[in-house]
């Protein structure tokens, strides 16, 4: 099912005015704070009415200012999960949990609502009330509440950004097992590369109210169109690929990526067969023009450069193309003189590290 | 300790207070809440002056308040004629009229504590129903009203308190008809006009005190119990 969004809007100084489309899966809006992300996914919510702009699911026209229509957010059924949870304190997490399947349509509700207590681990708390939950249970309440409603669209505004990390790593997993199980697009908004490399199959980058690029993750968070020097820092290659080996005496996977090349992964607990997404930093990525030797890096990947793109800042981002896969690497300005980048040349990309997502 | 028997009359009074407490503030609880939530929420031309008259009560000296519901809602009154045209009700000289009074005096007090209440209230909960698919008016039901229900509990109980004490405005609307619209602060103060009446006085004082006492206590256990659930988070 496809949403199409479009919107024109003014907030005082702000002014607002993005469009994009998803095919289903999860598609990231992602940019700094300020940078209209949550204005844009409320007016899909319908919590903000936009001056000018068309809201649309599959067939379901939900704003279209030119026809005057808006569908007040109550009769959408877009599932919200907000950056702080907003359990309803006078309920049991229960009765939250039950409070949107209430309103929810007899035909359209869940008949395995266990399977989602379960995907999130919420069981356990189901007596409890919400003033006595962690954070990160809060949160998975709060993600369970949104998808018991049944909802067509889930929106999440930075579900994780009032946690910390290790609440953090607590959820993650569950965002993943409901990107897989659960087949309703998701609208996921965050200012977290590593989120967002996690999690999206499309990027939406944001900034200053209009929308920068739009692409599968790969290429959006590869480096040049990231605005900020944060974001760039951040900036890396996300690849995918299927485990191959697993050396358990070494706490080793082999894990063998969709373009052919072949990267050894640290401490990671796959099973081979398993399908994974890896990324790596791309200031972690180092450049050879001859194949490097007694060095510790245990993945050293032949390419090609297919891109050089300085940022005038003294940095480049280069693009190397491994087999059908793409790597980035960021190094100085005064390297790629050195070294006498140009394209086409062939080097080898010296990896430090490689995170699995 | 005969003098502390309570005469039938006595009993009358007390009943009637109760009564026409109970009824006054139960009557006016709906509108008090409609009236709070105009004024916790809503952005309309004359705000301000509903606000004013609300509070007026609070203001005027209470025999000015039942001097205008004499002239409002007496018989030849501007609303009390229509009234009796067409429902037949009569509220001059009747417990009701006395109810109307306390409810009046009451209402300022019970319209603030809603409003503080919903004012309150985090509206980031109702947007989150609202996205659940409740419509706003089961938002209300569902989390705003069971939210303020400890402010609710506080302005009837204030409320109650000022009708079972009213005394300027009832008498200058209803004036001090024994069975009828004499209430225990009315009696009271009949038997201090009269030789000898001290003891029937001070008996109904007692009364006073203990209802006062009972009301106060009954709001602090209630706004606990509620309290308990609602302010956690």
């Amino acid at each position: 099912m496809s949403l199409i969004v479009e919107a024109r809007h003014r907030l005082g100084d702000f002014s607002l005015n993005a469009a994009f489309t998803s095919d289903g899966g999860v598609t990231a809006l992602f940019g700094r704070s300020g940078s209209g992300k949550t204005s844009l996914v409320r007016i899909i919510a319908g919590l903000t009415r936009p001056k000018e702009g068309r809201v649309q699911l599959g067939d379901a026209v939900l704003v279209d200012t030119s026809r005057r229509l808006f569908v007040p957010p109550h009769r959408r059924r877009f599932g919200y999960v907000f950056q702080e949870a907003r359990l309803f304190p006078h309920l049991t997490v229960r009765q939250n949990l039950d409070y949107g399947r209430w309103f929810s349509p007899k035909s359209a509700r869940t008949e395995n609502p266990g399977r989602i207590v379960d995907l999130l681990g919420i069981g356990d708390l189901l007596g409890r009330q919400p003033a006595n939950l962690s954070g990160g249970e809060k949160q998975r309440v709060a993600i369970g509440r949104a998808l018991l409603a049944s909802p067509r669209l889930l929106l999440m505004d930075e579900p994780l950004a009032a946690l910390d990390e290790e609440r953090k790593a607590e959820i993650l997993p569950y965002l993943e097992r409901l990107r897989d199980e659960v087949g309703i697009p998701i609208v996921y908004v965050s200012h977290s590369v590593a989120e967002v490399a996690r999690l999206a199959d499309k990027v939406v980058l944001m900034a200053g109210g209009r929308i920068e690029a739009i692409g599968p993750a790969s290429d959006v968070l590869g480096g040049p169109r990231l605005t900020s020097a944060m974001e760039r820092r951040e900036a890396g290659s996300v690849l995918t690929g299927r485990v191959e080996t697993r050396d358990a005496a070494h706490g080793l996977a082999t894990i063998r990526l969709d373009g052919g090349a072949a990267i050894l992964v640290p401490g990671a607990t796959v099973s081979p067969g398993e399908t994974v997404r890896v990324r790596i930093p791309a200031r972690d990525v180092m450049v050879a023009t001859v194949r490097p030797e007694g060095l510790s890096a245990l993945n050293i990947l032949e390419g090609m450069v297919e891109a050089i793109e300085p940022d005038g800042e003294g940095m480049a981002s280069l693009r190397i193309a491994c087999g059908g896969d793409h790597v980035r690497a960021r190094i100085t300005a005064l390297s790629v003189e050195r070294l006498g980048l140009v394209l086409g040349l062939a080097v080898h990309a010296v990896i430090k590290t490689v995170a699995l997502e | 300790m005969d003098w502390l028997a309570l005469s039938d009359e006595e009993w009358t009074a007390i009943r009637l207070s109760l009564k026409v407490s109970t009824v006054a503030v139960l009557v006016s609880l709906p509108l008090g809440i409609l009236v709070a939530l105009a004024l916790a929420r809503g952005r309309f031309w004359g705000k301000s002056l509903l606000n004013g008259i609300v509070h007026m009560p609070l203001i005027l000296p209470p025999v000015v308040t039942g001097f205008l519901l004499l002239v409002l809602f007496g018989r030849r009154g501007a609303i009390g004629s229509l009234l009796d045209e067409w429902f037949g009700i009569v509220l001059s000289f009747r417990w009701t009229g006395a109810a109307l009074a306390c409810g009046v005096m009451g209402f300022p007090l019970m319209v603030r504590s809603i409003r503080l209440s919903i004012e309150a209230v985090d509206r980031k909960l109702e947007e989150a129903a609202g996205t659940l698919g409740a419509s706003p008016l089961w938002v209300f039901l569902t989390v705003t009203l069971p939210l303020i229900l400890p402010g609710v509990i506080a302005g009837m109980i204030l409320a109650f308190a000022k009708a079972m004490g009213e005394f300027g405005a009832t008498i200058t609307f209803v004036s001090n008809i024994p069975g009828e619209t004499q209430t225990l602060s009315a009696a009271i103060y009949t038997f201090t006009q009269v030789p000898g009446g001290d003891a029937g006085a001070m008996r109904l004082t007692l009364v006073a005190i203990a209802i006062s006492m009972a009301a106060l206590l009954a709001s602090e256990v209630l706004a606990q119990r509620i309290g308990r659930k609602v302010h956690l988070e």
